[in-house]
């Protein structure tokens, strides 16, 4: 059975899903050793604990088959010795059937494993998959701030299907090559201690070999994969910016940078491929070896002695060719292992990292006046929003926001908003101007809490924001970002996001507001067309109003609006003004804008520097500064 | 697809056919061990001859040793075959993407290109290279072990004819079953990873429309849809091994009874059917590897497909009708009746009987609404696109007479989704005159308005831009692109709504300095803002693929309502200025 120990499951014939560019891929041949092999192993065990059960099944059917496995050579001997040679065949028959029962006995316990182990690994990855993504949802932004979207991409492509592997085949291959090469073993040293000595030798020149060879390639693959990052980074980037490549008579130059690379990396991964492609071929022959050795010594002692019979030869001939499969498999399983726990361990590390801190008790909820005029919890219908205490009391919402003394920075070193005070009285429109990097975002990041500020207060009709509960707050605020993210779905869909209760109608009604009825009518299907890639087939001043559509659907008290029309054309601007006006009516504003025509009727303008406010006031009052908003109302300042 | 593939493949077919050779003959040998051990079993121990044992004990430790070097060779000599394939592929997909179109890039869309050139050709090469180890040894051993057990028994070998296709139609079934499963779990594994992606992407708009828990239950329910099918396939793939487990033993036992009769009768002797085990083990285990082979093969096959793909896509925009000498005489342009569309399955024309004369040194400013095509107009002065209808011309020539070299040369363009590279500022701005010196660097810098500030960075022109040029913000970044553009000294120079994040003041400014020093360059100037393009020599206003009027800014406030739109949506400002 030498080489059948071949655990199922194999390559399947689609091949591994595949993995997106810029992934890494290193996992996969990375060998990157986990550093906390311990610990990421006991957490993973705790995902398995619930499948106890069947995993001892799986160690009994692994057990029962590797037994077979052997048991089923073993039988070579007494078949010739005792049965075929003398010529007893009705004995022969009953050895056979009995053989069979052993074989059938085998092929299904290592069927019935494997299966097991399908189950196992498959429900297991999934649940891991959920936790991570589920997870993932709790992260605070800071944590998206410092993690590449490609890095946490690659926890879902390429280290859960690590997990997934290693569970699903190497687990059970390791127990089962263990089990074989240690019932080899002691079949061999039954049948002949002499002969074994040989294999040990072989053996033990074989470990060497395994672990010269090894190291080798594992250097190769480190540099290979080195190698191949510096390849898919120059393919993404030249490929990324392929127009502009085009827009210079740049080709050439692309291509002699990419042949530099390609070259590089076919050097490194040669050697790699070597490393690793030699191991399959000594390994087989130096067991070819070993066989000849004890064919020839064993046919001498069989001689000599002439109490080992041809039987006993011909069986122990059979292991010392099974002997040498494990201990190639076991290494090349310890590898997928290793790399599987350090894949494991990264999306861990994720788990681990800490949430939102949330630890507010005052909850959002719908609310209407009673006969006598008092504020009463409703159902989702309720007319009017209202905070409720913990303590039940409950408070309107009126959309009242206040900053006082507020220090902010994303890092310890650098402040980026620095003692801002300011405040917003319901149902005022509030802008912020300024370049780039003022700190105009920032300061509405804060009021969601998608950030902790260092120091000071910022309070939501006289609640301290930080005992609002961060899903009652948010869903407070409208937010419309300057980047537009649109999910796969129909139009219709995007739009209820915030919303998912709302009828066709009122859908129609808050594009009709945000002006993007008419090019929505325009699609093929209307509201029912469905988008992927982003709306990528929408232009991003469609998107824009998508965006503004959205949020008017939820139909949030508060509304923060960064950016918003900067991709619209300022005709378009024009024409949407009375729907966005009827939007921002009734409710408290936040906006920031780009250009200043939008910002223009604004109750307040708040002008950013460097983290602080350095003016404030109305349009008029601004103009009459002749600040620092004048000259950006009049060109005269840069505004990046 | 593999006539398409196998030309990348035939520089190397020197190394392949060693490592083939080298894959055959070590099966052989593997093969011609246990024929000798079969020997010192029947002869060596029979007669008791030792003398007899150890020498062909030597000859067995010898073909070993053969057949390890044969063995090492072929996995170098196949290893070097499949990286320099796959090296060559990447390569040579690499340099026909050069030729690409923007038509050709949009078809294929940048992220699938990315895949194809990395993912891909990875595929392919390793594929040769099993392939070449497991595709030669699995027949050679299959083969030549039939002819060894036929020989020893001619008898004992009818078991094959039962067995062989009773594992042919096992595995074939199973491997029928399988595919569909695995490509919706290839299917289902992509609109999982969509939802990471968008989520990724779209995380601060999940927080703010405090989503998190819909779309965890979004990713449950694929989740659990992905772990189903995964379940189902992979499940259906255990089946494979113990199944040939079964026929393999069932075999066995078949041989025992018919060869125990055998050597009971004298016809066979002991050793032989020792020996007879050992091929009967080699046929099936190649045969496995066959199997898994086909498995590998049908991923690959996909992969070649889509390699093919790639190098079959022939670029929209050639140089054949070009007239190699020809040199773009001066800047002038034209457009007679020139109407376009993105695909000739598209049913709406993005351009529309375009009819325009500029002359050489003119300033044309074009406005126009978002979808409007004024992007699409000017991309076809630079031949990015091809004029479905009309003819587009620059200094006197049909664009198409130039070689495309020659023509981009002259014509400059920046455009909207600009891109610098990774490098320093200096490297992106050389990609315009590689041989620009100092004081030219510095010129453009200063015609850009981009002096300022690289002044103030660190290293100045030697300062790193980080990948996609994070280092700057977008202000700087337009500048740096107009400055990289305004290098190439081009007779025709566009700019696509190239300084949208630049202040209205430094927008100026740019115009002043393209006013004074650029005099004999066509400059074309899409623009939101009627202050950038105002004192232009002629105004495009574009609408619905059309050019709604033409005029200057004065002629325009008469004549265009557009134009007076736009004009008062914008002018609060800058009536400011006077």
């Amino acid at each position: 059975m030498a080489e059948m120990n071949k655990r199922p499951g194999g390559p399947p014939p689609g091949g591994p899903p595949h993995r997106g560019p810029g992934g890494g891929g290193s996992a996969r041949h990375g060998f990157r050793k986990p550093k906390n092999l311990r610990g990421t192993l006991a957490k993973l065990m705790q995902y398995l604990a619930c499948y106890k059960k069947l995993l001892i099944l799986v160690v009994c059917m692994l057990v029962v088959s590797s037994f077979c496995t052997v048991a089923g050579s073993y039988m070579l001997k007494p078949l010739i010795n005792d049965y075929i040679l003398p010529g007893d065949f009705p004995g022969l028959a009953r050895m056979l059937c009995l053989m069979a029962l052993l074989y059938v006995t085998g092929a299904a316990c290592s069927y019935g494993y494997a299966r097991i182990m399908v189950r196992v690994s498959q429900t297991t990855v999934a649940k891991i998959r959920e936790d991570l993504f589920a997870k993932m949802q709790t992260l605070p932004l800071r944590y998206f701030d410092s993690h590449t979207h490609g890095e946490l991409m690659s926890r879902y492509t390429n280290d859960i299907e690590t997990v997934s592997e290693a569970l699903n085949n190497s687990f059970g291959s390791l127990i089962s090559c263990t089990l074989n090469f240690t019932g080899t073993i002691v079949m061999m040293l039954v049948l002949s201690p002499t002969l074994t000595l040989i294999t040990f030798a072989m053996l033990f020149v074989m470990l060497q070999v395994v672990k010269f060879v090894g190291s080798r390639s594992r250097q190769g693959f480190v540099s290979q994969q080195k190698a191949v990052g510096e390849v898919n980074g120059y393919i993404e980037e030249m490929i990324e910016g392929q127009k502009v490549i085009k827009v210079f008579n740049h080709e050439n130059i692309a291509e002699d940078g990419f042949n530099a690379r390609n070259e590089a990396y076919r050097k490194a991964a040669t050697r790699a491929q070597i490393f690793s492609g030699i191991m399959m071929p000594i390994m087989g022959n130096l067991s070819y070896l070993n066989y000849a050795l004890t064919c020839c010594l064993g046919a001498v002692y069989a001689i000599r002695t002439g109490a080992f019979w041809l039987g006993d030869l011909a069986a122990f001939l059979q292991y010392s060719r099974q002997v040498s499969q494990p201990i190639n498999q076991i290494s090349q399983q310890v590898n997928v292992i290793l790399s599987a726990v350090a894949g494991a361990e990264r999306i861990f590390e994720i788990m681990d990292a800490p949430s939102e801190v949330d630890e507010g008790k005052v909850t959002l909820v719908r609310a209407g006046r009673d006969a006598d005029g008092a504020l009463a919890e409703t159902a989702a219908d309720g007319a009017l929003w209202a905070w409720k205490k913990p303590d039940g009391e409950l408070v309107p919402l009126r959309g009242d926001v206040r900053f006082e003394h507020v220090v902010f920075g994303y890092n310890e070193e650098k402040v980026v908003l620095n003692d801002i005070s300011l405040y917003a009285k319901p149902g005022q429109k509030i802008a912020f101007v300024g370049s780039t990097g003022a700190g105009k975002t920032t300061i509405t990041n804060l009021i969601n809490r998608f950030y902790e500020i260092q120091s000071g207060t910022i309070t939501y009709d006289g609640i301290d924001v930080r005992d609002i509960a961060k899903e009652s707050l948010r869903r407070s605020l409208g937010m419309v970002l300057q980047d537009t993210n649109l999910f796969t779905g129909t139009v219709a869909d995007n739009i209820r996001y915030g919303r998912p209760e709302a009828t066709d109608e009122e859908v129609e009604q808050a594009a009709r507001l945000a002006g993007a009825d008419a090019f929505i009518r325009h699609l093929p299907d209307g509201y029912q067309t469905v988008l992927s890639g982003n709306g990528g087939s929408l232009s991003q001043g469609e998107r824009q109003l998508l965006n503004i559509a959205r949020a008017a659907c939820a139909d949030p008290p508060v509304l923060i609006l960064d950016e918003a029309t900067s991709s619209i054309d300022t005709r378009t601007e024009k024409l949407i003004e009375q729907g966005m006006d009827r939007i921002m009516s009734d409710r408290t504003v936040f906006v920031i804008a780009h250009r200043l025509s939008t910002v223009r009727n604004a109750k307040a303008i708040m002008v950013l520097e460097a983290g602080e406010i350095i003016e404030r006031g109305d349009h008029n009052e601004l103009l009459e500064q002749r600040g620092r908003y004048y000259q950006l109302y009049t060109g005269q300042a840069e505004l990046a | 697809m593999i006539k398409k593939i196998w030309p990348y493949a035939r520089p190397y077919t020197g190394w392949i056919a060693a490592g083939v050779l080298c894959a055959a003959g070590e099966a052989i040998f593997e093969l011609l061990i246990p024929l000798v051990m079969s020997d010192i079993v029947n002869i060596g121990i029979k007669t008791g001859d030792e003398a007899y044992i150890l020498a062909n004990g030597l000859k067995m430790v010898v073909m070993a040793l053969i057949s390890l070097a044969l063995g090492v060779g072929s996995a170098i000599f196949s290893s070097i075959a499949g990286q320099n394939f796959g090296a060559n592929l990447r390569r040579a997909q690499y340099a026909h993407i050069q030729g690409f179109a923007f038509s050709n890039i949009e078809r294929f869309s940048t992220a699938s290109l990315i895949t194809r050139l990395t993912g891909d050709a990875h595929s392919m090469q390793m594929a040769l290279t099993m392939g070449m180890r497991l595709l030669v040894r699995a027949p050679v051993m299959m083969i030549s072990a039939l002819i060894l057990s036929i020989r020893i028994s001619l008898q004992l070998s009818s078991v094959f004819l039962v067995a062989m296709p009773v594992l042919a139609v096992c595995v074939g079934t199973i491997l029928i079953k399988t595919s569909p499963m695995f490509r919706s779990l290839q299917e289902k594994t992509d609109a999982l990873n969509l939802v990471v992606q968008e989520n990724l992407a779209g995380i601060r708009v999940v927080k703010s429309f405090v989503k998190a828990e819909e779309e965890s239950e979004k990713f449950a329910r694929r989740s659990r849809d992905l772990k189903a099918t995964a379940e189902s396939a992979f499940g259906m793939v255990v089946i494979n091994m113990p199944i040939m487990m079964l026929i393999v033993n069932a075999t066995l036992i078949a041989v025992m009874w018919i060869g125990g009769g055998l050597v009971h009768t004298g016809t066979l002797e002991a050793g032989d059917l020792m020996a007879y085990f050992t091929y009967i083990m080699q046929i099936m285990v190649s045969l496995m590897m066959v199997s898994m082979m086909f498995m590998m093969m049908t991923r690959s096959v996909a992969c070649g497909k889509r390699i093919a793909e790639v190098l079959e896509e022939a670029p929209a925009i050639t140089d054949d009708g070009a007239q190699p000498d020809a040199v773009v005489e001066d800047g002038s342009i034209d457009f007679e009746n020139v109407s376009f569309k993105y695909s000739d399955k598209s049913a709406e024309w993005v351009l529309r009987d375009v009819d325009l004369h500029i002359r050489s040194g003119q300033t044309v400013g074009v406005l126009g609404g978002t979808g409007s095509g004024k992007t699409t107009l000017v991309s076809l002065i630079p031949r990015l696109y091809e004029a479905g209808e009309g003819t587009v011309s620059v200094g006197g020539r049909p664009v198409g007479e130039y070689t495309m070299r020659r023509l981009r040369d002259a014509v400059s363009v920046v455009l909207q989704k600009n891109t610098l590279f990774s490098g320093t500022i200096r490297e992106n701005l050389l990609w315009g005159d590689p041989n620009a010196t100092e004081e030219q660097l510095w010129a453009a810098c200063r015609a850009a308005c981009a002096d300022e500030f690289i002044e103030k960075m660190p290293g100045g022109l030697d300062y790193d831009l980080g990948q996609g040029g994070v280092n700057v913000s977008g202000g700087q970044k337009q500048r740096l692109c107009i400055a990289r553009a305004i290098l190439k000294q081009p007779k025709v120079l566009i700019l696509d709504d190239s300084t949208s994040a630049v202040d209205t003041a430094t927008d100026a400014k740019i115009r002043r300095a393209f006013a004074n020093e650029l005099k004999d360059t066509t400059k074309l100037i899409i623009a939101q803002r009627v202050a950038s393009v105002r004192e232009a020599d002629l105004i495009l206003v574009m609408d619905g693929g059309r050019i709604a009027a033409q005029g200057t800014h004065e002629e325009l406030m008469q004549t265009c309502d557009i134009y007076q739109d736009v004009y008062r949506s914008q002018q609060e400002g800058v009536s400011l200025d006077g």
